[in-house]
């Protein structure tokens, strides 16, 4: 490291803290007071706040931890919660008018026969999808007709009734740039290499496996994938599964259950909390990757105990995910493996989108921090992001796949994986690896590294507010107001360049966001271009929010050296 | 009045000045009481035994959690897999053991069909492997449209929406719809993504006895009753019935047109979990529907998964619009997962064709089941369980021996036994402390229509002897 993480605080080009009533301390970082002050150090990242020191990161982190959230402009959130007031205000109105047929409404109608049922649905539950994300509901589920590659063809649709029904032209809007699918290491691509044996294995085996692992399913190409999961990831075994969501609703409940407490982040994917709850084990939240939290949650369950009865919990998992796909942030792993530690609690990390994206291997969060991955009880990931293919993965000791393997409800009652998805997935990881005898992967591992960088700090130093981790390829950016979700979507897309708007009730309901994935794939021009369409569609719809002041001479340049400390 | 009352507050001053201090002071107190009465908590839970620090790390120190997995035993039965080397179709290499395969559930033979594999190739070259992305966020291709339409042309429904795997299809569908304080009347026998689902849904479950029509209308009844005291609470709570079409535990088939007498008599939706059916039953192999005549608008809403007779994977739900769409939004597997791949939606489409153009296959089809459900009546010892056109049949002890490991101890030497002899067979298996009504153990026959007479003349001579040899 040839910065330390002091220096970088009081270069003050990161200074992220919330002091704001309306999202307070979102993940407490410099009110990470632990009770164990000589194993927990503080972190102070106020500017102002001078005594920050080096050696408080001291043995936790081997590498700076920078990660920002900058508070939401006051005049902005009024404005937001104004905008959704309008939006109500019109939502009452049109339903009125919808209910004394003066509006035509589009929405299905229940049968005739069965108007006298209980409804269906309640009427509160769809007046935000019917008067709020029906106006801009075009921005999502574009329909792709090439490889989700750097560049797609997105089919062009037209609505003649407002969003309620799509019309497809006919007409292929080509060369998109795509800045929406989770391709990070770009493997997502229809030839070379991966492509090839997936063809290979669709000749020789057909794309299905029509039973489940334990019956007769289970292809000799599945072990050698799971040995092959198991040695890239550095730990004594592995099992996959056929669907990434699946793999955690269907083996947390494996693992915990009735009398366990799971301690989860507030922000887990709706996967984890499902199958968290599928578990039958009590629930326990903490605040987003805040480490105080979390440490108070752990001490008061073994302090007290079971509700009620006071007795001991079984165990007891914290789960929390490698990279928030909706914050950009990536998990405090250093400090949740010493409290995993230090309260003899188990750790689940779902390294969805971690897993190839992050670390100078490419082998996820663990590798980011330097870490050992034995540490980790449960190592999970998913296959769909960075190698381009589908289903996710569980790996850790050698006794946890045993058990897994005879009572996961995957391998009882799931499909086995399809052979060539399969296929991809081996070609791709031994390209990470490095075993097919070329430096591919390991080039693709550094230039998302590199295009997450140049990116973030492009847009920061544009003025937009950016959210997450600086090493997050994952780059959320602020929108706040619902309506610039649909605008910024569309003005891009005018543009040709595919984004992702994210809103309520994916993120908090002020808190509207665009979603920039970056992938390997992204050349250099293709980021400036997107670039530049980001600036010239900002300043249209005014999303340059950003208050802090960019000195981009303090900035740490976009140049090879920032790199080296990436590789060692 | 109004001077009155100031005459009062006058009074009162004077008073407070006329008194004697010992009174103002103690009255100064009282009044602190109060306050601190009115702020403080009304009690503390934790004051009664509040523990010191040094307690605390005690407490921390001492605990020591169960280990994260108990340990498995070396020769637990599930920990290794029969491995299977090369495609798994018709003939299949286990072990290491060429065998005729009558476990997977590849009724149609689908699984290494030339065209299907040459369509799944052409996509592959199109679109590569994965999606890189969930359906709303550029993951969803034009061949997930056209598999969705096609879907619903081939059921004759509305519309049809597709999920990346099976196991997440109904398990998604069912909490979609049915919320904490929802009742849902389920089959005993119903299978265990259904039973996910009905668990993630948090709603009341009722179970009725497996296909007994009568139990059903009794807690329908019951249920009825129960709405007539508290009417305010029935106008919001939503009633479905969940069943499947052939069981997958049972092999035997629902009775669909009671249970829609039952729908319209006591309002309650039905949800319909055809995996097993779809692509089986009916003239056109649009499952129990067709079987029975029904028409399939009258179901809410039917589920099925493309594992089976269309040999790819994922799932779909078809039904009206106004009950699909809602999962486009609500489906937890369809939002929330990466879509499925274009490759595996274009061999489903491939698949469709087919069906579509040759709907002889399942007369086929029928033909083979009825061969393999005659021809293994009366087995020594094996009661074969299911009705004669299901495609995955069980074949179940006579007389059990007592305890269910010895149970499947023997079963297990059967399917041994014929695997030797170069036929495929499978147990079937369940998690047994997870499921709910545990079926009886059982070996899983599987008919496709790639089995020739002599290979179902082989297998069962093989069964029979197997049979005679290891349960005398």
């Amino acid at each position: 490291m040839t910065e330390s993480p002091a220096t970088k605080l009081v270069n003050g080009d990161e200074c992220p803290r919330v002091k704001n009533g309306l999202k307070a301390e979102r993940n407490g970082l410099e009110k990470s007071l632990h009770r164990c002050h000589e194993r927990q150090p503080k972190h102070h990242c106020h500017p102002e706040e001078e005594e920050v020191h080096a050696a408080s990161h001291g043995g936790l982190y081997s590498r700076p931890f920078i990660e920002s959230f900058e508070e939401t402009p006051m005049l902005v959130a009024v404005f937001t919660y104004m905008s959704y007031g309008i939006l109500t205000i019109f939502g009452y109105l049109r339903d009125f008018l919808r209910h004394w047929k003066i509006e035509r409404c589009n929405i299905a109608r229940e049968k005739e026969e069965q108007k006298d049922f209980v409804p269906l649905y309640q009427d509160f539950e769809n007046f935000y999808n019917r008067n709020i994300y029906m106006r801009i509901r075009d921005s999502w589920n574009r329909p792709l007709c090439s490889v989700p590659g750097a560049k797609m063809d997105l089919l062009e649709q037209v609505t003649y009734d407002y969003n309620w029904t799509f019309h497809y032209t006919g007409r292929v809007m080509q060369d998109v740039i795509n800045l929406g699918s989770y391709n990070y290491l770009g493997f997502a691509d229809n030839t070379g290499p991966c492509a090839d044996s997936a063809a290979e294995a669709t000749m020789k085996y057909g794309v299905g496996v029509a039973s489940t692992r334990q019956e007769i399913g289970n292809l000799d190409r599945h072990e050698e994938m799971e040995k092959l999961v198991a040695k890239f990831l550095g730990v004594e075994s592995a099992m996959t599964f056929g669907m990434g969501f699946a793999t955690n609703s269907m083996n947390i409940p494996a693992l915990s259950g009735k009398g366990c407490l799971i301690l989860s982040d507030e922000l887990n994917h709706a996967s984890l909390v499902l199958g968290a709850r599928l578990s039958g084990s009590t629930i326990r939240v903490f605040k987003h990757n805040n480490m105080q939290s979390l440490e108070k949650l752990l001490r008061e369950a073994i302090i007290h105990g079971q509700p009620r009865t006071h007795r001991p919990w079984k165990k007891i998992l914290i789960v929390v995910e490698g990279i928030y796909s909706m914050e950009g942030s990536v998990v405090r792993l250093p400090e949740v493996i010493a409290l995993k530690k230090r309260y003899r609690a188990y750790l689940y990390l779902d390294e969805a989108h971690s897993i190839g994206a992050l670390g100078p291997r490419g082998r996820g969060v663990v590798d980011y921090f330097g870490l050992d991955p034995c540490d980790v009880d449960v190592m999970m990931g998913t296959f769909t992001k960075s190698f381009g293919a589908a289903g996710g993965y569980i790996a850790g000791k050698r006794e946890l796949i045993e058990y897994l393997r005879s009572h996961s409800h995957s391998a009882v009652y799931a499909t086995s994986m399809s052979p060539p998805v399969m296929e991809q997935i081996i070609t791709s990881m031994k390209c990470i690896m490095g075993e097919d005898g070329t430096t591919v992967g390991c080039e693709r591992v550094q230039q998302l590294a590199k295009n997450t960088v140049y990116f973030r700090k492009r847009l920061r130093e544009m003025g937009f507010i950016i959210y997450g981790n600086e090493g997050s390829p994952v780059v959320p950016m602020m929108l706040y107001m619902p309506a610039k979700i649909g605008a910024f979507a569309r003005e891009m897309l005018k543009r040709n360049i595919g984004v992702v708007g994210v809103g309520f009730p994916a993120t908090p309901i002020i808190e509207s966001r665009a979603r920039f994935c970056i992938s390997a794939a992204h050349t250099k021009d293709v980021l400036d271009t997107a670039l530049s369409v980001i600036s010239e569609v900002g300043d249209l719809l005014q999303l340059k929010y950003s208050r802090r002041k960019i000195q981009p001479s303090l900035a740490r340049p976009f140049d090879d050296d920032v790199y080296e400390d990436i590789d060692d | 009045m109004a001077s009155g009352q100031q005459w009062v507050l006058v009074e009162m001053v004077q008073a407070f000045y006329e008194a004697p201090a010992y009174h103002l002071i103690l009255e100064g107190i009282l009044i602190l009481w109060i306050i601190r009465l009115l702020f403080s908590k009304t009690y503390k839970l934790h004051e009664t035994y509040r523990l010191t620090e040094k307690e605390k790390e005690d407490l921390i120190e001492e605990w020591q959690p169960e280990p994260l997995v108990p340990p498995v035993s070396k020769d637990h039965p599930s920990l290794s897999y029969d491995v299977v080397t090369g495609p798994p179709s018709h003939n299949i290499i286990i072990n290491g053991k060429e065998c005729i395969n009558f476990a997977s559930f590849n009724f149609l033979g689908l699984l290494d069909n030339e065209r299907v594999k040459q369509k799944a190739l052409a996509s592959l070259k199109k679109y590569g492997v994965g999606t890189c992305g969930p359906r709303g966020f550029y993951g969803t291709f034009d061949v997930h449209l056209e598999l969705e339409s096609r879907l619903a042309n081939f059921m004759k429904t509305e519309e049809a929406i597709i999920y990346s795997y099976g196991f997440a299809t109904i398990a998604s569908a069912i909490p979609a719809y049915s919320k904490r304080g929802d009742i849902i009347f389920v089959d005993e026998a119903a299978c265990f993504s259904i039973q996910k689902g009905l668990q993630a849904s948090r709603s009341f479950i009722k179970y009725f006895k497996h296909n007994d029509m009568e139990d059903l209308e009794r807690l329908l009844k019951e249920q009825e009753l129960e709405d007539h005291k508290n009417p305010r609470k029935a106008r919001v709570t939503r009633k479905f019935i969940v069943v499947e079409g052939l069981y997958i535990n049972t092999a035997d088939i629902c009775p669909l047109p009671e249970l829609l007498k039952l729908k319209y008599k006591y309002k309650v939706r039905i949800f319909l979990e055809e995996s097993m059916s779809f692509g089986v039953l009916g003239e056109h192999g649009r499952g129990v529907t067709e079987h029975f005549g029904v028409n399939i608008d009258d179901i809410d809403l039917i589920s099925a998964n493309m594992e089976n007779a269309v040999a790819s994977i994922g799932g779909f739900c078809c039904g009206r619009s106004f009950v699909i769409d809602h999962q486009r939004l609500s489906g937890q597997g369809y939002c929330f997962s990466a879509s499925l791949p274009p490759m595996l939606a274009a061999a489903a489409i491939e698949a469709l064709n087919i069906m579509e153009e040759d709907p002889d296959i399942f007369t086929v089809l029928r033909e083979k089941c009825k061969r393999v459900y005659t021809a293994l009546q009366g087995t020594p010892g094996l009661k074969l369980v299911g009705v004669q056109f299901a495609p995955a049949l069980h074949l179940q002890l006579e007389r059990s021996s007592g305890s269910r490991d010895s149970d499947t101890q023997l079963l297990r030497t059967i399917v041994e036994y014929c695997m030797e002899r170069g036929v495929a067979l499978t147990l079937a298996r369940y998690l047994e402390k997870e499921e709910r009504f545990l079926p009886s153990p059982s070996i899983r026959v599987v008919v496709t229509i790639e089995q020739t007479d002599q290979d179902i003349q082989k297998a069962v001579s093989c069964i029979q002897e197997a049979a005679s040899a290891i349960l005398k």
